[in-house]
């Protein structure tokens, strides 16, 4: 009986190649997405325009402004009086203000000399993003301490992410969401267009068991996916510069076992339900959401309000997100997520075992 | 040998309350057709699904191709063959995948499937279509071929579930005499219909209303009991008391 089994695998790739349309869009979205979320979205603070008032341009200040207009992060706007720092700011010309007092030089001289002093040096930024507002004056403040002394207290060093690229944040979390969308979506539409048309109600009259059926739905789908994979991975390595430390071998283990999860969510959907579109409504809906919430994609779990981050944990995106973030940035070995791979596993097994009994050969 | 290939006794399905199949009983010969009539609602498809082992009775018993349809579906499963009101074929792979692929799902080997195929395609003509995609031939042609794929395995028993919805008259009467066709060689065909016309051809007529079978014989037995002339008269005077609306 491999014979029919084999008819069957032909017969699915037959059906997804002759459908051109759902074929580029499953290969073009991962590209667009990869391309968007590694370019142009991004939580990089990047060219902050800012403006300098300085009443006394001294060579303190001048080294100091010198440094900031050459800092990659600013821009440097020019110089500007002191009455004009509300509208440039209102007018959304710059997003900073960096005010030196007239006596800087004196001030700083006496706060590295341990004397007491009033502050040297006034920033005001533009806080109406807070993201931007906080990074702008991180940035500044380590840059203006920089000309006052080599001295710091703090030695500071970003480890696995030096340069702070939220590419290296976006890929694990994109890969956990496309997945998600190219497996569980193909695969339950698929299964259930064929209750619509009643294809399904003739393969259940035959001798072919259901199993069969469904394994034989699952392996073209299977096989896409893997593709899918591949473009993913170049595409984060050779143009989003991100590190596969941990060794390409994890990464793929571990991004097999989501794939297969992935399909059973898929088969598990078109169990629960009868027509094409509510399958793509529960993909769309009831997968989507909890990804883009729940798993770490947009938001650190560790922010999330106590109830969410338990329901964190039933989402499974969260621990491939996770574990994937693990292998690609800080390089661990595979051994060192083993907790996600077994928690994978299991959802995996957990879902196969509810919608195989599920999906019978009976009708009613 | 006068066999029966198709024995039910008391056969009876309830959904909760409602009972769509209530104790039916009648036998089928080995190469008859077998038409089972009724209105939509009496309890057709559900008693033909019961025997292709696509829903489990409720009560009663049965027997299709010498096996029963409690317990061993599976075997049934690889006697029969099946065509739905519904389509049952890909509309997205040709004529030649779609032949494969059924020839494939019964079992057939390699070389059967090139012979039945060739065989199939001459008989309907359709040996220039066969790289055609199902979906762009006509209805009736669409018909023909699901017919032949459904017994593309020789099976004991056919299982047609109103073939011929929607298609025109002359096609229903070539569908007809593939039908004949096939009985001549020994294949059981058991048919639910409601063109009452359709039910001239068959051997032998059931009809079910409100869930029983009210009436069993020769269309020309039936007619001449319910002093009708057609058996469109037989059906009127029979569904005249059914409970049960669209």
């Amino acid at each position: 009986m491999k014979r029919n089994f084999l008819s069957f695998v032909k017969k699915e790739s037959l059906h997804i190649l002759r459908d051109k349309r759902t074929m580029l869009v499953v290969m073009f979205i991962p590209i667009v997405l990869m391309i968007l979320f590694g370019f142009a979205i991004s939580t990089e603070v990047n060219n902050i325009n800012i403006a300098v008032v300085a009443p006394n341009r001294t060579d303190g200040v001048t080294d100091a402004v010198n440094r900031l207009a050459a800092n990659e992060y600013f821009t440097f706007k020019g110089y500007i009086n002191q009455d004009e720092i509300d509208i440039q700011l209102r007018s959304g010309k710059v997003g900073a203000v960096v005010i030196f007092t007239p006596d800087y030089d004196k001030r700083v001289a006496q706060i590295f000399g341990g004397l007491p002093s009033t502050p040297a040096i006034q920033l005001i930024v533009d806080a109406s993003n807070v993201n931007i507002a906080g990074a702008a004056t991180a940035y500044l403040q380590s840059v203006l301490l920089g000309t006052a002394s080599q001295q710091s207290m703090f030695e500071t060093r970003m480890l696995f992410n030096p340069q702070m690229k939220s590419a290296y944040n976006f890929v694990p979390g994109l890969m956990g969401l496309i997945f998600i969308l190219v497996c569980a979506m193909m695969t339950s539409v698929s299964i259930v267009r064929e209750k619509e048309v009643g294809t399904m109600e003739v393969l259940l009259v035959s001798p072919v068991r259901p199993v069969k059926i469904i394994f034989a739905k699952m392996i073209p789908y299977f096989v896409i996916s893997c593709i899918v994979l591949t473009i993913i991975l170049l595409l984060a390595h050779f143009l989003l510069d991100v590190p596969m430390s941990g060794g390409i071998g994890g990464i793929v283990t571990i991004s097999l076992i989501y794939l297969a999860l992935s399909l059973s969510l898929g088969l598990f959907i078109s169990t629960i339900t009868s027509t094409q579109v509510a399958a793509l409504l529960i993909s769309a809906v009831v997968l989507m959401m909890p990804i883009l919430m729940f798993s770490g994609l947009l938001f650190p779990i560790e922010n999330l309000p106590k109830f969410f981050q338990v329901v964190s944990n039933i989402v499974p995106a969260r621990w491939y997100i996770d574990a994937t973030r693990k292998l690609m940035i800080q390089g661990v070995s595979i051994l060192a997520v083993w907790k996600e791979c077994i928690i994978l596993i299991g959802m995996t097994i957990m879902l196969l075992v509810v919608s195989l009994k599920k999906f019978n050969d009976k009708l009613e | 040998m006068s066999d029966i290939v198709i024995s039910v006794h008391n056969l009876t399905k309830r959904f909760g309350n409602f009972t769509a199949v209530d104790h039916i009983t009648f036998d089928v010969q080995r190469g008859e057709i077998f038409g089972f009539l009724g209105a939509n609602g009496a309890g057709k498809t559900t008693a033909m699904r019961m025997l292709c082992g696509l829903s489990y009775p409720t009560s009663g018993s049965g027997n299709v191709a010498g096996f029963d349809i409690m317990h061993e579906g599976e075997q049934i499963k690889r006697h029969i063959g099946y065509m739905s009101q519904r389509f049952s074929l890909y509309n997205e792979l040709t004529v030649s995948e779609n032949i494969n692929l059924f020839a494939g799902i019964y079992g057939l080997s390699k070389k059967e499937t090139t012979k039945r195929a060739t065989q199939l395609l001459e008989r309907l003509n359709l040996h220039s279509e066969r790289n055609t995609l199902v979906k762009s031939l006509p209805l009736g042609w669409k018909q023909k071929l699901s017919f032949s794929i459904a017994t593309i395995h020789n099976p004991e028993v056919v299982f047609l579930d109103e073939p011929t919805g929607g298609v025109d008259p002359v096609t229903r009467r070539q569908f007809w005499e593939m039908i004949y066709e096939t009985a001549n060689n020994g294949t059981t065909i058991f048919v639910t219909t409601h063109y009452m016309d359709e039910a001239e051809y068959c051997s032998r007529v059931s009809i079910m209303v409100d869930g029983e079978i009210r009436a069993l014989d020769t269309p020309t037995n039936l007619k001449q009991k319910f002093n009708a002339m057609t058996m469109d008269d037989v059906f009127r005077t029979l569904a005249r008391g059914a409970k049960r609306g669209e």
